[in-house]
């Protein structure tokens, strides 16, 4: 049975229009030609490295990004487009984002106040008693201001500001950092969850381990490009990958070897042409250089000229 | 060198709740050692006792012996923060940042990974990795004898959080070099220190 499409992005570009000396401007391209879907029940990781152009992959979905930000390519919710008009609309109701930035909180609102939104009845109030237990925070923490709470409660209030929700589409943007690994697997838990009840939920994490505890499909994102999208399954083992970053990720899993290779992902400014993962890999070549199809690959999506 | 915590306790204000009681540590310069506990634990708050930043309300941290505060005007003792965003000044170009370490060896910075170009930058400007790896060169200026990590690679992508800490393992074995290392991850802490202490066995 084929499942609904919750959330669909098409060829998406998103650059920065930076100032240079004097009046002279300039564009930086942060993500180039990215698709992807999220199906009804399904849940979605964006793997990437940071500075790879994941947050704004979130914030382009959401209708927040800064004003020099121009976006371009197709998204579309439920079939049909998502508007500046309909993200409003939608967006903190159906559309549900939990932020990286701990910074997204109202300093001067006590906690309770803004998880419910200013909104103070009992089916609310009982279902952020319900919330607050499942992430074991106190329940004087509602009465508390955003700066008395420790990075990991912190992380914990943000993702409650987005399960008093009933979302249909949930956008978690680092949800787990600074957590422990008991409470952020409670809190990929419960993500799965409301994918399980039916909505589409899009991680995006640098955290490849725990994504693959209860991710789907995982994406695997660098310097702005999709270079993989790949079945959880297929991080199994290393030959079922397919591009070379994300066999390089999959060695550098401390229990995998924890194996590294040199060198760093390369800034927008000075990207290489062709694979933006050239000249780190130990595979690459002439044609490296070209144009990279991004085509599919033993059901799943890779951008490299090679196979496996 | 051995690093010493005696019997320390510590709250914030004058009611707040006592995040460190009675606790102690002991680890010798050719030890990295683990920290493990949960969240909200006191893990940053003993990285800050520990480097000097707070001070503890009973107890001390010793040096070979010394107290901390006695060491004079460069911390032997250096810590490496979690979030590398929030532990440089943005309005200094990221040159800067390494000059405010003490004297931090070109070699070191080449080795890091550390490209002349970001030099230039401001911190805006570079990624969050790239910017830890300037945190660290900071911390291991000459006359660090301690490190302190606290989930130093948290943000970090797997490549460049083995990468780091590859770098660290053989930088602070070469200078003999003690390092206590806060993570959340056991395998990590697994494959990183030479034994591993879980807080909540000690302090319950």
């Amino acid at each position: 049975m084929e499942r609904k499409k919750i959330l669909e992005i098409k060829n998406m570009n998103i650059s920065f229009c930076q100032y240079q000396k004097g009046m002279r401007q300039e564009e930086l391209p942060v993500i180039r030609d990215l698709s992807l879907s999220v199906h009804e029940g399904e849940m979605v990781a964006v793997v990437g490295s940071s500075g790879s152009g994941k947050s704004l992959l979130a914030h382009g979905v959401m209708g927040i990004l800064p004003y020099n930000a121009s976006m371009g390519g197709e998204i579309l919710y439920r079939g049909e487009p998502l508007t500046e008009k309909r993200i409003r609309k939608l967006r903190g109701k159906e559309i549900v984002m939990v932020p990286q930035s701990t910074s997204y909180l109202d300093p001067l609102m006590k906690v309770g106040t803004q998880i419910c939104k200013g909104k103070k009845d009992l089916v609310r109030q009982k279902k952020l008693d319900q919330i607050f237990s499942r992430y074991s925070l106190a329940k004087e923490v509602q009465e508390q201001y955003p700066f008395e709470l420790s990075g990991g409660m912190t992380r914990r209030v943000m993702i409650s500001t987005a399960m008093i929700e009933n979302p249909r589409l949930v956008i978690a943007d680092e949800p787990t950092p600074g957590l422990h690994q008991k409470a952020a697997k409670s809190a990929m838990e419960h993500f799965r969850e409301l994918a399980d009840m039916g909505a589409g939920v899009l991680i995006i994490t640098h955290d490849l381990e725990l994504a693959l505890e209860t991710a789907d499909r995982v994406l695997v994102f660098y310097a702005g490009y999709t270079l993989e999208d790949a079945k959880t399954e297929d991080f199994c083992k290393e030959e079922t990958l397919r591009h070379p970053y994300t066999k390089a990720l999959w060695r550098a899993i401390p229990k995998n070897g924890f194996q590294y290779i040199d060198g760093v992902q390369p800034y927008v400014k000075d990207m290489p042409s062709g694979c933006p993962f050239a000249p780190r890999c130990s595979r690459c070549s002439e044609k490296c250089h070209g144009e990279i199809p991004y085509r599919e690959v033993n059901g799943g999506y890779v951008r490299c000229v090679y196979d496996s | 060198m051995i690093l010493e915590a005696k019997n320390i306790s510590f709250r914030y204000g004058e009611n707040g709740r006592e995040i460190l009681k009675d606790f102690s540590l002991k680890a010798d310069s050719s030890e990295r050692v683990g920290l493990a506990a949960p969240s909200g634990f006191g893990k940053t708050t003993l990285c800050k006792i520990l480097s000097g930043y707070e001070k503890p309300d009973r107890g001390q941290v010793l040096l070979d012996g010394k107290p901390l505060e006695q060491y004079g005007s460069y911390c032997p003792v250096q810590l490496i923060w979690q979030h590398p965003e929030q532990a440089v000044n943005p309005r200094l170009r990221m040159k800067s940042v390494l000059e405010e370490g003490d004297q931090v060896d070109p070699a070191l910075v080449e080795r890091l990974g550390i490209e002349k170009d970001w030099l230039n930058r401001f911190p805006v400007e570079i990624s969050g990795g790239e910017m830890q790896r300037f945190c660290i060169a900071r911390a291991m200026g000459k006359r660090t004898r301690f490190l302190l990590a606290d989930e130093i690679s948290t943000m970090l992508d797997l490549i460049t959080q083995s990468q780091i800490w590859h770098f660290l393992i053989e930088e602070t074995r070469r200078r003999q070099m003690g390092m206590i290392v806060v993570s959340h991850s056991p395998e990590l802490l697994e494959r990183i220190c030479t034994r591993v202490i879980d807080l909540q066995k000690t302090q319950s």
